[in-house]
């Protein structure tokens, strides 16, 4: 990690299947998010509006599961760039809520909300090419790419991001203390 | 009715398993307001009566079909083609399975060893034991089914069970003269018992090898402080016949010509504690011997050998009662099987404290193995030098063995302990062994170079289980299997056991298949370490023993079907997206995914 002493960190960051909280929490660093930017730099993220990831990205954050097939080429991309790439928060590690539609059918899932439901006007199934095929189940990400760490929490909280981050930045294997991530 | 059944099991709430057997026998299910009703009857919480309907495979809240099928799953039952019978069955009967037909007729599920496997595959048709199934008998049974032909006019040559004991030591050979121990036992205050039984060296048979006098002993003492055999203190005797190791059939055999030592080691070891009840939890799968094991008894109260003031000794009362498991492997556990004798789900309790010290009902209760109070009935009778003649310093006597799998000649081998693997393996005519699976899938997995091995609590301790494997067999798909029966087994009380089995379940299947890459080795061990670490009991601290034992004496077998890829889904990830173009009709680029990225 020596040339992360000379150089930026650079930083990926994105939402596949996830409701933007864990991104949020990440922002809950608050002033210390200064600091960060004094050792990082983002790449592709919500933050910067990148759309792609550059040559070489050292750390993908990772939030939410896969539920479509966009969400499998965005991870993709994130594992051909990143050195490190992270699942962050229950639904990157477990499927999280969006994996509760896997107790239903997808076909009874796509039924119900494009042809039966109660006030559906002109009822089709959307087939626009511009819009992403779902999966059948919402998957971890661990089930379709290698992930190298794992952030647990719904959402992990601010002092998770940060331990995390600046572990890295001192160039020490992350670790995480119990506490933060004790829930009960 | 719902008395009527409630009655006949005393009303207890410790009964209500029992009575939930009965119920499920008259309606082939358990009806939502027989759950309301029995919680009222037996004041208890509905919710309790819902978890222990949950939890027992031979209980269900849907309704099975008049003639319910269970095919025994065991991997012994695999390797003669068992899978493919049971589909063969579903398909002549338009069935689907695990499920019950439309017209209620016929219901085909699988099931965990049944304790048959070595004249399988074998199969449960309304409890009754069906053996040696084959092609033709299918095709019979169909018709049988289709035509709701009664049980009793099917032939009678397929629910024929053989004890094939090939060969008879210390406890087979031979027969106990009934009371002829409990006579000596009379003559003897409790502590000769203990040193008896202690310088016999018995120790448990279901495979811990716990010295049986100790345990006999400390339920006598009680606990610290305690007056040692305190008459005011209930105390309990209870015999472990959930066999439920897969592979494992020795304790059916005991229990079919040897019931009557059984008894009466039961009965001595009353004697010696001060017990006044005792049990015998009777794996729902063996329901086919209670009959004859009620008989048993019957003839023992004739003889005055059980009941009040046996053998005409004033006070020296004691009794024995019967209960039957419902499909759960965990039950053999001892504090789950107490638990479920109590009427509960069977999950196993903290330890310590300990049964002997808190047991049935937190009383003092003494739980050992079949064979254990079968070969105490007799160590009693012919005296400790009897039995120190055979086997080692560490393990006294012979142990009962279970053979299965690949060998000319399987069956019951009551071996001395001490002898080798290699011993066996040439007296059961296994000619080209790969691997021999000792003690179960809890068990050690053997290779080659490890069957000059000694069968003994010094080297390789067994609860009988030998399942025996040739050179053509798969050992990744031996594992993958065993895996499945513990992830299907687990009780689900702990997360690392109920989630880790079924996580080892799916990394095997991915490998299995051909979808591994080194990562997921290395990921499958990790794993294994954790669940094996902290695991709430015995089954989640072996299940991965199946997988880590094959990985390091075969990991040729584990890297030859691994992708040289760094990472691979364990899944089709295109035909994950299949239902989505179905239903829009799409076929474009985006509308497919590759399977390595």
């Amino acid at each position: 990690m020596t040339d992360l002493m000379t150089h930026k960190i650079r930083i990926a960051t994105t939402s596949l299947a996830g409701c933007f909280g864990c991104h949020m929490s990440f922002l809950d660093i608050d002033e210390r998010f200064f600091t960060l930017c004094e050792h990082v730099v983002f790449d592709r993220s919500p933050f910067t509006d990148i759309k792609h990831l550059g040559e070489h990205v050292d750390v993908g954050l990772i939030e939410g599961g896969l539920c479509n097939a966009e969400n499998v080429s965005t991870l993709r991309e994130f594992r051909d760039h990143v050195k490190i790439l992270v699942a962050v928060g229950a639904c990157a590690i477990n499927g999280g809520i969006p994996a509760m539609r896997n107790h239903i059918p997808l076909k009874e899932c796509l039924e119900e909300s494009y042809l039966v439901a109660v006030g559906i006007d002109s009822p089709q199934i959307p087939n626009d090419p511009e819009l992403p095929l779902l999966l059948d189940r919402v998957r971890p990400i661990h089930e379709v790419v290698k992930v190298d760490y794992f952030l647990p929490g719904c959402p992990p909280s601010a002092e998770v991001f940060w331990t995390f981050l600046t572990d890295l930045m001192a160039g020490r294997e992350p670790q995480i203390p119990e506490a933060q991530i004790h829930f009960d | 009715m719902l008395c009527e059944i409630v009655d006949r099991h005393g009303g207890q709430a410790t009964s209500l398993l029992q009575i939930l057997i009965d119920v499920q026998m008259r309606f082939r299910h358990v009806p939502p307001r027989i759950m309301t009703a029995l919680a009222g009857m037996l004041h208890l919480p509905r919710t309790q009566v819902e978890a222990v309907v949950e939890f027992y495979r031979f209980l269900s809240v849907t309704s099975v079909g008049r003639f319910d099928v269970r095919f025994s799953d065991s991997v012994t039952d695999h390797l003669l083609g068992s899978r493919d019978l049971a589909a063969r069955l579903c398909q002549r009967l338009g069935v689907k399975l695990g499920e019950t037909r439309v017209d209620d007729a016929v219901s085909i599920h699988l099931t965990s060893c049944t304790g048959l496997s070595d004249q399988g595959p074998a199969a449960l048709v309304n409890g009754h034991v069906l053996t040696r199934l084959d092609g033709d008998r299918i095709v019979q049974m169909a018709d049988f089914i289709d035509q709701g032909m009664d049980l009793d006019t099917w032939p009678k040559n397929w629910f024929k069970v053989e004890d094939q004991v090939q060969l008879a030591g210390l406890l087979l050979e031979g027969e106990l003269p009934l009371g002829a121990s409990l006579e000596r036992a009379l003559t003897l205050h409790p502590a000769d018992i203990f040193s008896e039984i202690d310088r016999s060296g018995l120790r448990g048979r279901g495979g811990a090898g716990f010295k049986t006098a100790a345990k006999w002993r400390f339920c006598y003492e009680g606990e610290e402080g305690a007056v040692p055999g305190d008459p005011t203190i209930a105390r309990y005797v209870v015999c472990n016949a959930d066999e439920g190791e897969p592979g494992t059939f020795k304790d059916r055999v005991l229990l079919s010509r040897n019931a009557q030592d059984v008894f009466e080691g039961m009965t001595v070891c009353a004697k010696a504690i001060g017990a006044q009840h005792g049990f015998i939890y009777l794996r729902g799968e063996y329901r086919y011997l209670l009959d004859s094991l009620l008989r048993g008894l019957k003839v023992r109260r004739l003889r005055g050998l059980l009941g009040r003031n046996i053998l005409g000794v004033e006070g020296f009362d004691f009794d024995i009662e019967i209960h039957l498991g419902a499909g759960a492997y965990i039950c053999g556990e001892e504090s789950a099987l107490i638990e479920s004798l109590e009427g509960k789900p069977g999950h196993p309790r903290n330890r310590p404290p300990y049964p002997v010290t808190h047991g049935y009902l937190g009383q003092p209760t003494v739980v050992n193995n079949v064979e254990t109070f079968a070969a105490a009935a007799r160590i009693m009778a012919y005296g400790a030098d009897w039995f120190l003649s055979v086997g080692t310093p560490e393990s006294s006597g012979t142990k009962i063995l279970s053979v299965s799998g690949d060998c000319e000649r399987p069956g019951i081998y009551e071996v001395p302990f001490g002898s080798p693997v290699s011993d066996l393996l040439r007296r059961c005519g296994a000619d080209d062994p790969m691997g021999v699976q000792v003690g179960g899938p809890s068990g050690t997995f053997i290779g080659p170079d490890e069957f000059e091995r000694i069968l003994g609590f010094e080297d390789l301790p067994t609860g009988g289980s030998m399942m025996v494997f040739s050179q053509a067999r798969d050992v990744v798909a031996i594992a993958r299997s065993f895996t499945h029966f513990f992830a299907h087994e687990s009780c689900g009380f702990c997360t690392p056991c109920r989630v880790g089995t079924s996580l080892l379940g799916q990394l095997i299947d991915k490998i299995a298949e051909g979808h591994g890459t080194p990562h997921d080795l290395i990921e499958m061990t990790q794993l294994a370490a954790i669940v094996k670490n902290t695991s709430h009991c015995g089954l989640g601290q072996t299940a991965a023993h199946p997988l880590m034992q094959t990985l390091e004496r075969f990991p040729e077998r584990y890297q030859e079907r691994l992708k040289t890829l760094f990472f691979e889904p364990g899944f089709d990830l295109d035909g994950a997206l299949e239902v989505s173009r179905q239903m829009t009709g799409r076929e474009d680029a985006h509308a497919h995914l590759t399977q390595s990225g």
